[in-house]
């Protein structure tokens, strides 16, 4: 994993789970801007995934890849159930599903960084 | 779309939280008994009885009904037992407990999340969740 990489998202998804929980607080549901948010943060969880898998092919390998790509894959599913499971709500709830979906990505990419730099 | 969908409330984010423990519980007694279950075998048999208690509670808390509800409220008071019995055995006897599970030390590897959990399961189920006072609660 690239570390920049990493400390990017970790900091955007944890941007992501405040403003949702400041927009939960002004009583408001999801909107489009949070779609969009969560949607860039899933597009440089994938770059990040492919970034991965190349170098795992390559040779640089963890000393669990299993673990490391079903914390990979497991990432990538997150924001897309939290999403569905948000926009069927239209209260400020959906707002806190959201966050509590952006907290979860960021503790997982932490993991996923830990995984990646044990080796075996 | 019915409209049972669109006014769950709290209940919606709670069960997002339950869906996260499910993850945590479920692929972490995955890997401790596939990889290693011979290290520390009632560890691993409490993180595997947690995940299970956690996708049974997600289920009920997301499904509508009188009969989800006590399964509901059978599920989150098993699991604030659970972590109870399984938080104060870990810190009694830690050389039972080699490894973690989610309960151990009341779940603080976890930032106490296990412990409120079923706390606010419960509330929640009591509050909104009982079939006969829930109407018009929820929505905002």
């Amino acid at each position: 994993m690239i570390i920049a990489l990493v400390v990017v998202l970790i900091v955007s998804a944890l941007g992501l789970a405040v403003g949702s929980l400041i927009w939960a607080a002004l009583d408001r549901p999801v909107r489009l801007g949070h779609l969009v948010a969560g949607a860039a943060v899933e597009i440089l969880l994938l770059v990040q995934g492919v970034i991965a898998v190349i170098r795992v092919i390559g040779g640089t390998r963890p000393a669990s890849v299993p673990t490391f790509l079903a914390y990979a894959a497991g990432s990538l599913l997150v924001l897309p159930i939290a999403v569905m499971w948000a926009l069927e709500e239209r209260t400020r709830w959906s707002s806190v599903v959201l966050a509590v979906a952006a907290a979860t990505l960021a503790v997982i990419v932490l993991r996923m960084n830990i995984v990646w730099n044990t080796r075996g | 779309m019915a409209d049972e969908g669109n006014d769950r409330g709290p209940g919606r984010a709670l069960v997002a939280v339950y869906a996260v423990f499910v993850l945590a519980a479920g692929s972490r007694a995955a890997v401790q008994i596939s990889t290693k279950f011979s290290d520390a075998p009632t560890a691993y048999v409490l993180s595997a009885l947690a995940a299970v208690v956690y996708v049974a509670a997600t289920i009920a808390l997301a499904s509508r009904g009188p009969r989800a509800h006590r399964a509901a409220v059978a599920c989150c008071s098993f699991e604030l037992f659970g972590v109870l019995a399984v938080g104060t055995y870990s810190l009694l006897d830690s050389s039972a407990f080699p490894d973690a599970t989610v309960w151990s030390d009341y779940g603080m590897g976890y930032l106490f999340i296990p412990l409120v959990l079923p706390v606010l399961g419960l509330l929640y189920l009591h509050r909104y969740g009982n079939p006969r006072t829930a109407r018009g609660r929820a929505g905002a």
